[in-house]
């Protein structure tokens, strides 16, 4: 069954169109990589998703039920949640009040609240950094933060926008094990990556866009031998 | 001893008329009090959620408006003016909030501008309902000892900090902050901005309305000049909050002893008296470069910088 169903998806900002006729399914308990070159319009999928544009054509459903027109807190309530590139943390909180306050979505009670905000920095490896005040965190960190506050929100599906970019390869580690170990708990992921060797290693399959519309959609070795890919990323082959 | 400190300032100022106070002193007590409750409920608004309001005298006017139109229409005491201002003022803040908590940022805190002023303009006008710029005489006063006003107020200061604290510390005042910081990440991590921003401004509306039901009551006279009063209401609001310390428990109080006995002392002095807004604007300014957290806030930066004086001698 289809966790989430992007069928037939549009968006213009004005005679612009970002993203033309987009289609694809993610299954329960996938990861699924969402990549392209810069301006491909991997983001604004996202936020077609997570409900901060509504398409301009087409629907998305999740769970078989239409979510497009919703508000992203409502989207946040049935269980997408999301990171955002340019990392947005609630500056002037502390590493655990940021994780707490996303923790409410589920639960009035302090006490349950705050339970599961410190789990869930435990299983972030953010434990050590919980009083710190969350501008003050190096970029790793506030990326991984990120991760914290939208699992903290229980979602069955993830959406993770460039969490591993500009991460130095000991916190690229760190971050595909908790991506794994978050999979192993059965939430459904879909990431943006630019970091090829990640999405490559992590991803049970790949869409591909370009342009705004799909090239391709497939495994990771299906992926890494399509033409179009290849051209996309590369410029057109040369006859050699 | 933290712990207490709250317990021990009431008691302290439980027992503070007892001791026979000048009704001069009780009446810049009772002022006190009232710009810290003012204060306190613009403190939930824009220092927890971020939502900056430059016309709290819209929500003072209307609590004390509600107050003295109970008394000249209808005859019933102004007291009821404090159990009418939660269902006139919750009104009027769920139809302010519809209008200008679309926008965000300057440009709300420009929107509440705006209806401060426009309700002193109706207040003026409506001549046969409000009574214009003759305002309204509590004829009739309940009490003329201060003492009872004191009682009253304290009261209310009271309820009003337990409230905020409540607030604060439980899912409210986190999803409040939360908008604070970052209104896109608040509402992708599932919170209804719009809603809790209404509920922001509906408790501090409601506070503000009790604080002006009282004021009503207190002085026996209003006006539109007086109640819906861009300077000396909406900007005092903010400077109360400002130097005592945006988003802080304790810096409304601080502010409004502040802004009171400074008021008051500048306006004692024959010469600088009609300059005392001179002197506020002077302050802020000072406030916003060296203590942009107020007194509170900056505590330890305000301990040190008086250390750093006293080290030489």
């Amino acid at each position: 069954m289809s966790l989430l169903d992007v069928k037939k998806v549009s968006r213009f900002f004005g005679g612009l169109s970002a993203l033309t006729n987009v289609s694809f399914e993610v299954n329960k308990g996938d990861i699924v990589g969402l990549i392209g070159p810069n301006g491909a319009g991997k983001t604004t999928l996202f936020n077609v998703v997570n409900g901060f544009y509504k398409p301009s054509k087409g629907e998305v459903f999740f769970r078989d039920r239409t979510i497009s027109g919703l508000k992203p807190h409502q989207i946040c309530q049935q269980g997408i949640a999301r990171t955002f590139q340019v990392v947005k943390p609630l500056q002037r909180m502390s590493v655990f009040d940021n994780v707490l306050a996303s923790a409410f979505l589920r639960t009035a009670s302090r006490v349950e609240a705050a339970e599961l905000a410190l789990d869930i920095l435990q299983f972030t490896g953010l434990s050590e950094e919980r009083n710190t005040i969350s501008r003050g965190l190096p970029l790793g960190m506030r990326k991984r933060l990120e991760i914290a506050r939208a699992l903290a929100t229980q979602p069955e599906l993830l959406l993770l926008d460039e969490s591993f970019a500009g991460l130095n390869p000991t916190e690229l580690n760190e971050s595909i094990q908790i991506i794994r170990k978050i999979r192993e708990k059965g939430i459904t992921i879909m990431i943006i990556e630019h970091h090829m060797k990640v999405i490559m290693s992590l991803s049970d399959r790949i869409v591909v866009l370009n342009y705004g519309e799909k090239i391709a959609e497939g495994t990771p070795q299906e992926i890494r031998h399509n033409p179009l890919v290849v051209e996309a990323y590369l410029g057109e082959t040369q006859s050699a | 001893m933290k712990k207490y400190f709250p317990f021990i300032i009431v008691g302290l100022l439980a027992v503070l008329p007892l001791i026979g106070l000048s009704s001069y002193v009780m009446h810049i007590l009772i002022l006190v009090i009232m710009w810290s409750v003012i204060g306190m409920a613009w403190n939930l608004l824009s220092g927890y959620c971020g939502q900056v309001s430059f016309g709290h005298a819209a929500f003072f006017g209307t609590g004390a408006y509600s107050a003295g139109m109970l008394y000249s229409k209808l005859g019933l005491s102004g007291w009821w003016g404090l159990p009418a201002s939660i269902i006139i003022v919750t009104c009027f803040a769920l139809v302010i909030g519809y209008i200008c908590l679309r926008l965000r940022g300057p440009f709300f805190a420009l929107a509440t501008l705006s209806m401060g002023v426009i309700l002193r303009i109706v207040a003026e006008n409506l001549v046969d309902f409000t009574g214009g710029d003759l305002g309204i005489m509590i004829r009739e006063r309940t009490w003329v000892e201060k003492m009872w006003y004191y009682y009253i107020i304290l009261a209310i200061a009271c309820g009003t900090f337990i409230v905020i604290k409540m607030v604060i510390e439980s899912k409210l005042g986190y999803y409040f902050v939360a908008i604070r910081e970052d209104q896109d990440a608040a509402e992708s991590l599932g919170i209804n901005t719009t809603f809790y921003k209404t509920i922001a401004l509906c408790l501090s509306a409601v506070l503000t309305g009790f604080a002006g039901a009282f004021y009503t009551n207190y002085m026996g006279y209003i006006d539109p000049k007086v109640v819906f009063a861009l300077h000396d209401i909406s900007i005092v609001t903010i400077m109360v909050v400002m130097v005592g310390g945006v988003a802080t428990f304790w810096g409304p109080a601080v502010g409004a002893i502040i802004m009171v006995l400074l008021a008051e002392i500048i306006r004692s002095i024959p010469t600088l008296g009609t300059a005392h807004h001179t002197f506020f604007g002077i302050l802020l300014i000072v406030i916003i470069i060296f203590l942009p957290n107020g007194i509170v806030g900056d505590f330890p930066k305000l301990k040190r910088l008086i250390g750093l004086a006293r080290r030489p001698s």
